[in-house]
């Protein structure tokens, strides 16, 4: 059974159409990724799922339970880290959570809680009023508020803006261990170096419509392969070589291949080819002086897929 | 249960820890309202034969506070919550609809009864008051607190600004309370205004109330009784309705 099955989600704001057909199946014990420009849909997405907002058409079922007719058992099997940093002034972090515990229907839930405040960093602030917090540990708060029912499905809408560099790293330690141990988790980020290196599966959002949707790995390998830099300090480049050259002009400026210490940008697909290339350079005597693999990451990805959409 | 249960823990918690503006201060209001009129009003004005003014108010003004508090109290509860952004706590849960409405009107009734306690604690010094018929208090406090709680819910939830709320509040509750019979009774009124006011729902409360202190009232109080549980009836299930439907919560 998939952990959130979306089907032809529909969502109109006036003549805005801020989810135009979305359909998609998250499985269970995924790390996956909904990414998009600022007001393709993601939040709105997530604000279904979560039931803070109702679609016009199509069906969300968390874990076979829709979110609408079967609300109770879908948000029991849910824990969403909103977006907005929002609080409640009147109490402290323990009594937040164990309120928050309580409208999960759970009673006694202290372990669970310190637990969870230990993970993040939260334990000596127990006792402090929500006011008195700064932004960071706020952030803290609202992800410990969203796992104090320990939901197989944890979504996190943008859980690092504005955040630092040591919440992040705690941030993701915790959140990788809840997904090891099974959880499945969904992420939307601006941070496409996380979301890179965190989630297994990517979804693309573009005007409300899902423009990619593949593995981490696949839709990097889809789009662009990697470049092998080399700058030769003697010699040439070898004919065998010259159609791997990406940019033609380096060709053009070298002499085509004439001259020594050209710089040369070559495709290559994977590390294996790296070395048929080396031994080329080597057989024709050319030294090399400098030498890069530049990986293409997801943010060529991105963006690559978001011009291709215009 | 327990989501009902921690709901309605946490709402009487956060009027309890401000309990200063939410109870002290509304007690003080109605103070001031028996020390003038009822010194203004003493010797000029008897509604009952054998009741004096002052005995006739106080019941009045502990009605009137109960009403009034338990509609602040959903009332703002949820518009905080809701400009605030933190009524995602409440909508992200698995609560049920009647957990929800349940939590806000029982959390509105305690304020509502704090406050009327309060009040009548200190006030009944001031005249000799009876209890012809203390269920009848009982129940009007109750049913009437529940009414204007779940009136808070419906404004708490319609209401998308704080201007809104005011509004809901200056120009219809306070009103409706004022000409319901706290200061008067409605048979002094001229015929035109005396028909009116049997319209006003919140005359039945406090005269249904206020029979339960002297046995003499302008309406039957099993009259009152069915206005006002109907009034109940029909305000609950419009609440519930716009609960179900998420209305202006889940958009």
């Amino acid at each position: 059974m998939a952990a959130i099955q979306i089907t032809n989600i529909e969502k109109r704001y006036k003549s805005l159409r801020a989810l135009d057909g979305v359909s998609l199946s998250i499985e269970e014990g995924e790390f996956f990724g909904l990414l998009g420009p600022n007001g393709a849909g993601k939040t709105t997405l997530i604000s279904i799922i979560a039931g803070l907002n109702r679609a016009d058409a199509g069906t969300v079922t968390v874990h076979g339970h829709d979110v609408v007719s079967d609300y109770r058992k879908a948000r029991m099997n849910l824990g969403v880290v909103p977006q907005e940093l929002v609080f409640d002034p009147f109490f402290t972090v323990r009594e937040t959570l164990r309120m928050q515990s309580g409208y999960f229907g759970i009673k006694n839930n202290d372990a669970w809680i310190d637990e969870v405040m230990h993970n993040l960093d939260l334990t000596n602030k127990a006792d402090t009023n929500m006011r008195a917090l700064s932004g960071g540990m706020k952030r803290r708060v609202l992800v410990a508020q969203a796992l104090v029912h320990k939901p197989p499905v944890i979504v996190l809408d943008e859980p690092t803006a504005g955040v630092d560099v040591e919440l992040r790293q705690t941030l993701w330690k915790f959140i990788a261990r809840l997904n090891r141990e099974g959880h499945t988790v969904v992420l939307t980020t601006h941070y496409l170096e996380e979301a890179e290196a965190l989630c297994n599966r990517i979804a693309m959002l573009k005007s409300g419509k899902v423009v990619a949707l593949d593995s981490t790995a696949a839709l990097i390998r889809r789009i662009s392969g990697s470049q092998l830099v080399v700058k030769l300090g003697a010699g040439a480049l070898p004919e065998g070589l010259k159609p791997l050259v990406t940019h033609p002009e380096e060709l053009q400026v070298n002499g085509n291949g004439g001259t020594s210490g050209g710089k040369y940008t070559l495709r290559v697909n994977s590390y294996p080819e790296v070395e048929p290339i080396l031994r080329a350079l080597r057989e024709a005597g050319a030294e090399i002086g400098d030498m890069q693999l530049q990986q293409a990451d997801l943010e060529d990805v991105f963006i690559q897929i978001m011009e291709g959409e215009k | 249960m327990i989501g009902f249960q921690t709901l309605l823990y946490k709402e009487v918690l956060r009027f309890w820890k401000v309990a200063m503006q939410t109870i002290t201060a509304p007690i003080m209001t109605a103070m001031l309202y028996l020390l003038i009129f009822g010194h203004v009003l003493e010797d000029r004005v008897q509604v009952y034969p054998g009741v004096s003014y002052t005995a006739f108010l106080i019941p009045g003004l502990v009605m009137m506070s109960v009403l009034q508090n338990a509609f602040a109290n959903s009332s703002s509860s949820l518009i905080q919550s809701k400009i605030t952004g933190n009524l995602v706590f409440i909508l992200l849960p698995p609560l049920s609809h009647w957990e929800m409405f349940g939590a806000y009107v029982v959390a509105a009734v305690v304020r509502g009864l704090a406050v009327g306690g309060g009040v009548f604690v200190i006030t009944a010094w001031f005249a000799h008051l009876s209890f012809t018929a203390p269920w009848w208090i009982v129940i009007f406090s109750l049913l009437g607190a529940a009414i204007l709680g779940t009136m808070g819910l419906i404004a708490g939830i319609w209401a998308e600004k704080f201007d809104q709320l005011a509004s809901f509040q200056n120009f219809l509750i306070m009103p409706a309370t004022f000409l319901s019979g706290v200061f008067y009774s409605i048979h002094s009124l001229p015929p035109f205004w005396k028909a009116v006011s049997h319209f006003n729902p919140f005359f039945y409360m406090i005269d249904g109330f206020r029979y339960g202190f002297f046995g003499q009232s302008d309406v039957d109080p099993l009259n009152s009784f069915a206005v006002v549980l109907v009034f109940f009836v029909v305000l609950a299930a419009l609440a519930m309705q716009m609960l179900r439907s998420g209305y202006k919560m889940r958009h």
